[in-house]
């Protein structure tokens, strides 16, 4: 099963949502859309389901083309970032409501809704409203009702970003069993990069309207195509700066210097840039020169610091950057108070002038 | 344990306790005094009991006039709620229409009472007023100062054209929040515009729909300027509604203990029915 765009675009008067795209998405794993607010992952969602038209470019289902067919008569279903039921209908009737259209006989329904709800930990509710549920509940009969009815395709647009905590934790450990054996393709938008990472499967990194990168979730987060696939997939934001290559040489804007790394040693003299994920950027070492082997250390002055139990979180001034360093352990600094800290150059990424990634 | 006895807490509550006081029980209970008493006018009294109250409950014009009040109440809800949400549903829900079609909807609202039964009192007058001399025109014989029938047509008319718009601006709010999503969702399921309505819509318009419905409720039952500005309760007594037969008897007639005995009954009949409508309306609903 394949969900293929083909060069699909979304513009709206001079406003462009979606750059022309190409993307092909495979049953089997969650594909992820991974991007902040407005980055163009609903939108992107609307026109795979077909909620919404795109003003170019095409999209086909299993090798049939499907753009502009209308939602009702594709096998769809869709689950949002609020909770979604019909409000004056019981927990039963919710999950049977995609049954009943498709014209299902009863006992059929009965079985079905019963299975799932089971499987959703639903059973002793159905009786109840939506309003009379907790929000964990309230999402999980949103999800029993998209699932019940064996879509082919399953959106799920930041489904646990209004719950909370604890509730998110618990249903995202379950999200990829009830997929498990589901022969669906399952789209799946998210702002958090961690949220990718538990969930694997693939992710394309999106940013202003564009897929900057898509690929297996593991392989986009530890190989970055460029800095902004990069920063997407980065919680805290990625530090960036600028560097010079001077002979064998790096200079980060005379605050620090390091001999020039492989991937910089064909390459000419000039200005590069340089990607550190902030827990790469730590206290500075115990050691004569403040760093571990094949770190460098770097001073800056303390903007902030942020304790969270057994992590310490500092934003400091790198030249006209602010980088973040997060580290464990509780490591207090005052704010305007010069910090040591030291980077580990060997996790560094750099990038070119047009924001590429530099490989080996 | 014992208890803490702090008697200090009782200031909290004074202001509140005098405040009541002043702008609720003290003029009620002034109220209830003259219902049970006999008086002339010169602050002499004697006791009447419930003379008053069987007197007022057992006449034929307190029936006719809550029989009108009824019809009228009854009829301006018939009209106006389907027809208020029918406009909320017409309204864009975003872009540049948006303010002008609530400034327009809000406009009969900012009207003053006594001003709208003027407006429509001349623009209904069959020889000079436009819709009027407009229906005449048509050959409808049309006469509100006459006939009985085009007296009740133009009350109502006026009712409907100056009230609905608090309909449609509620039913408005409650439509404009509900999420996108739940239309897309509903599309999802191939649901159609009714259905929408019936099961999306609807539902998450019913809580302001309930206040719609109680305010004008409460509103029409207690309408007086408008009313008696436009028609003054006639032709004949045909649309004398309780406030106006209330205000000929106590200020008419100066028959004060009557008069609340009337008034309290009055206000008894509003809560009765508003506690009816607000739990029939709230019925299945969650707390």
């Amino acid at each position: 099963m394949t969900l293929e765009l083909r060069q699909i675009e979304k513009t709206l008067g001079t406003d462009v949502h979606i750059h022309p795209t190409d993307l092909v998405l495979e049953a089997g794993g969650f594909n992820i859309l991974l991007g902040t607010t407005l980055s163009g992952k609903t939108t992107l969602m609307q026109l795979m389901a077909g909620l919404d038209r795109p003003t170019g470019g095409t999209l086909h289902f299993n090798g049939k083309d499907v753009t502009g067919m209308r939602v009702q008569n594709r096998n769809v279903s869709m689950v949002y970032q609020q909770f979604i039921n019909y409000p004056n209908f019981t927990v039963y009737e919710n999950i049977a409501s995609p049954l009943r259209v498709a014209r299902m006989p009863d006992a059929e329904i009965k079985k079905r809704v019963g299975a799932m709800a089971d499987l959703m930990r639903l059973s002793p509710m159905l009786d109840r409203k939506p309003a009379e549920l907790s929000g964990g509940q309230q999402q999980r009969t949103a999800l029993a009702r998209a699932l019940v009815k064996d879509s082919e395709l399953v959106l799920l647009d930041e489904p646990l970003a209004n719950l909370d905590f604890k509730l998110r934790e618990e249903l995202r450990e379950e999200l990829p069993k009830l997929f498990a054996d589901r022969n669906c393709i399952v789209v799946y938008a998210t702002t958090e990069p961690i949220e990718a990472l538990l969930l694997g499967g693939s992710t394309a990194t999106l940013h202003e309207g564009r897929v900057t990168q898509f690929g297996p979730t593991g392989d986009v987060y530890r190989n970055p195509k460029d800095v902004i696939s990069a920063q997407v997939f980065s919680e805290p934001p990625m530090n960036t700066a600028t560097v010079r290559k001077v002979g064998d040489r790096v200079d980060l804007g005379g605050i620090a210097y390091w001999p020039c790394p492989a991937v910089l040693s064909d390459k000419p003299d000039g200005d590069y840039q340089i990607g550190l994920r902030p827990h790469h950027v730590t206290p500075a070492a115990n050691t004569p020169d403040g760093a571990q082997d094949g770190c460098v250390k770097i001073s800056g002055e303390v903007l902030v610091t942020e304790l969270s139990g057994s992590e310490s979180t500092v934003h400091f001034k790198v030249g006209p950057e602010v980088w973040v360093s997060l580290a464990h352990g509780i490591h207090s600094f005052g704010v305007g108070e010069v910090a040591d800290l030291q980077a580990d150059l060997s996790r560094a990424f750099y990038f070119g002038a047009d924001g590429a990634l530099i490989s080996s | 344990m014992n208890k803490t006895v702090n008697q200090k807490a009782w200031l909290f509550v004074l202001p509140v306790f005098i405040l009541v006081a002043f702008n609720a029980v003290i003029p009620l209970m002034t109220v209830v005094n003259y219902s049970v008493q006999e008086t002339f006018g010169d602050n002499t009294f004697f006791w009447s009991g419930v003379l008053w109250f069987t007197e007022i409950l057992q006449s034929e014009r307190f029936h006719d006039s809550l029989g009108r009040q009824m019809i009228f109440t009854f009829s301006i809800l018939a009209i106006e709620v389907p027809l208020g949400v029918a406009i909320a549903l017409t309204m864009p829900r975003k872009g540049a229409w948006v303010p002008v079609c609530l400034v327009l909807m809000a406009l009969p609202l900012l009207i003053p009472w006594n001003v709208v039964g003027a407006m429509w009192n001349i623009f209904a007058l069959p020889d000079i007023g436009l819709l009027g001399y407009g229906l005449n025109a048509m050959g409808f014989d049309y006469n509100f100062t006459r006939q009985i029938g085009d007296a009740w047509f133009t009350l109502i008319l006026m009712d409907v054209w100056h009230w609905t718009s608090l309909v449609v601006l509620l039913a408005y709010a409650g439509l404009v929040s509900i999420p996108d999503a739940y239309y897309q969702a509903a599309k999802i399921d191939g649901a159609g515009a009714f259905a929408i309505f019936r099961y999306i819509q609807l539902p998450k318009m019913k809580r302001v729909l309930t206040i719609a419905v109680l305010l004008r409720f409460m509103d029409s039952f207690m309408v007086y300027t408008e009313a008696v500005v436009l028609t003054g309760g006639g032709p004949g007594n045909s649309t004398t509604l309780l406030s106006i037969d209330l205000v000929k008897i106590a200020l008419g007639q100066f028959d004060l203990g009557p008069a609340a005995a009337m008034s309290i009954i009055y206000f008894l009949i509003i809560l009765a029915l508003s506690w009816v409508f607000y739990t029939l309306m709230m019925r299945n609903e969650e707390s």
